[in-house]
């Protein structure tokens, strides 16, 4: 357990929906869900294997303070981002954004599901546009594709390489981004003093100790 | 003095050798027929896209957009900002909208804009190139330019999701907007019905969990080959991306044999304007689109 969860779970004691009120982006919004279920109903990935709870049930869990069970599931990871539910919530709640901000919240506490591919490339891809300012997609494609080790990486790209070389040959990726080269801005380090501030803001708006 | 200008915002996948590079092509050679000009952010950087939310947090992400914002304000003032990318125009449209309404989050963005050397007065309007075509300049406008009806020609127009949810074009429908099979018999082909139109690609998840997003794309051209398209059509580089290049890994997985060209609303128009294949981008296309190709040389 890291140190921020304990923090937060001696702060709040047992005043779930409270913690994620004021920790999580839009978490505000749980206690206005009137279980319609109409967000579980309208996501394109409810039919595969891997949703342990839709949305709704995931904001009664936090009302009821099941505080463990939401935290490390994966049910968060599955968004694609689609805002299916967002737009036809009857109660206009931005459910996209609160399952983000839940998702969030949870890796913050070091509380995610290990291995989360979904976490990962979400890691991924903002060291990689936050580094140089602009997505370098080479390298986050690589860094994806080795997450799982050496030997892993070479499989999958393999599995893969049909793929990249329709790509290649349609001029639309680029091998030499791998070797450092690739798109940039100019003020890199401006974006980067930015960001730390941000952090920090960020940090001390909800009464985080800086990590 | 070109009739309408704008502060353009590619976004990385629009960038020269990138995943929606020919994207780029097409839509310069559409502005030029349509005599909009189009001047870049000057050092742009990345929205962050929507699947950054777990690493990026809240303040950062907004922070990514707003530098945009004082660029565009700074180097290119009275313009409007406009973006080809769907995941671009959201996050921009987002941060704006959260900025605007949250003095807060807004006192600390100017703070951490600070440390760039930038602030931010007003935050320009944002618009997606859709926006432009149908609401700056409207249907009959961008038929002016039409020389080459793209007559029998079926195309299956694929909205997806982010450039339709939560903002969508204004006056549309989430559940079934119009406009993508309005510019097609705009520039002369068949826009077939559709009912696979605004159903998710999966997104960022192609690349995290490939089986899943692969099922959902497979609907999508499924449902296009069923209604008896040739060709889809989206205005999205993620959902061109996705329903694209995947296609020979479905036909592994579940038997099928599809190979449906998936273009930009872009490179219609450029075709239809009297534009060359190359001027559209139409080379740039892992599923050569064969029969538009053959209709630009003629």
């Amino acid at each position: 357990m890291s140190d921020l969860n304990q923090q937060m779970a001696v702060r709040y004691k047992n005043n779930f929906l409270k913690e994620i009120e004021e920790q999580a982006e839009m978490g505000n919004w749980v206690k206005m869900c009137m279980q319609c279920g109409v967000c579980s109903g309208s996501c394109p990935t409810n039919f595969h294997p891997g949703w342990e709870h839709p949305p709704q049930e995931i904001f009664m869990m936090i009302r009821a303070g099941k505080r463990d069970e939401v935290l490390n599931s994966q049910s968060m990871w599955m968004c694609t981002s689609c805002y299916n539910c967002y737009v036809r919530c009857p109660r206009k709640l931005p459910i996209t954004h609160i399952m983000h901000g839940i998702a969030e919240y949870a890796y913050r506490l070091g509380r995610a599901p290990k291995m989360q591919p979904t976490l990962h490339l979400s890691k991924a891809f903002w060291n990689n546009c936050t580094k140089n300012g602009r997505v370098n997609e080479v390298k986050l494609t690589q860094s994806l594709y080795f997450k799982d080790g050496l030997m892993a990486g070479i499989k999958m790209g393999l599995a893969m390489k049909d793929v990249a070389l329709g790509l290649v040959k349609a001029k639309r990726l680029n091998i030499m981004e791998a070797l450092g080269g690739g798109h940039k801005c100019k003020d890199v380090n401006g974006i980067h003093k930015m960001l730390a501030k941000a952090r920090e803001l960020e940090a001390k708006r909800k009464g985080r100790q800086p990590a | 003095m070109a009739r309408k200008e704008y502060a353009f915002y590619p976004g990385c996948s629009s960038q020269k050798g990138a995943s929606a590079s020919n994207y780029l092509t097409s839509v310069e050679s559409m502005c030029k027929t349509l005599d909009i000009k189009i001047t870049e952010i000057p050092d742009w950087n990345c929205c962050g896209a929507s699947i950054s939310y777990a690493e990026a947090g809240e303040l950062p992400r907004h922070v990514m957009n707003a530098r945009n914002f004082a660029l565009a304000e700074q180097h290119l003032p009275g313009q409007e900002i406009v973006a080809t990318c769907a995941a671009c125009w959201l996050g921009a449209r987002e941060s704006k909208e959260r900025l605007e309404h949250n003095s807060v989050l807004m006192a600390d963005t100017q703070e951490a804009l600070k440390e760039a050397g930038l602030s931010i007065k007003a935050i320009p309007e944002i618009k997606h190139m859709v926006e432009v075509l149908i609401e700056d300049l409207g249907y009959e406008e961008l038929a002016k330019p039409v020389k080459k009806p793209l007559a029998d020609m079926k195309f299956a127009g694929y909205v997806g999701c982010q450039t339709n949810r939560p903002f969508g074009i204004h006056g549309e429908s989430f559940e079934n907007p119009v406009y993508l099979d309005k510019l097609i018999e705009t520039v002369g082909g068949e826009a077939v019905p559709y009912d696979q139109k605004v159903t998710c690609c999966g997104g960022a998840l192609a690349f995290s969990e490939p089986d899943k997003a692969q099922a959902q794309i497979k609907d999508i051209i499924e449902s296009a080959y069923d209604n008896g398209a040739e060709m889809i059509v989206t205005p999205c580089p993620l959902c061109q991306a996705n329903v694209e290049v995947y296609q020979g890994q479905i036909n592994k997985k579940y038997g099928t044999k599809f190979n449906m060209p998936v273009l930009y609303y872009s490179q219609l128009m450029t075709i239809a304007y009297g534009g060359t294949a190359k001027e559209a981008g139409l080379d740039g296309n892992v599923i050569r689109a064969r029969k538009l190709e053959e209709f630009a040389s003629k």
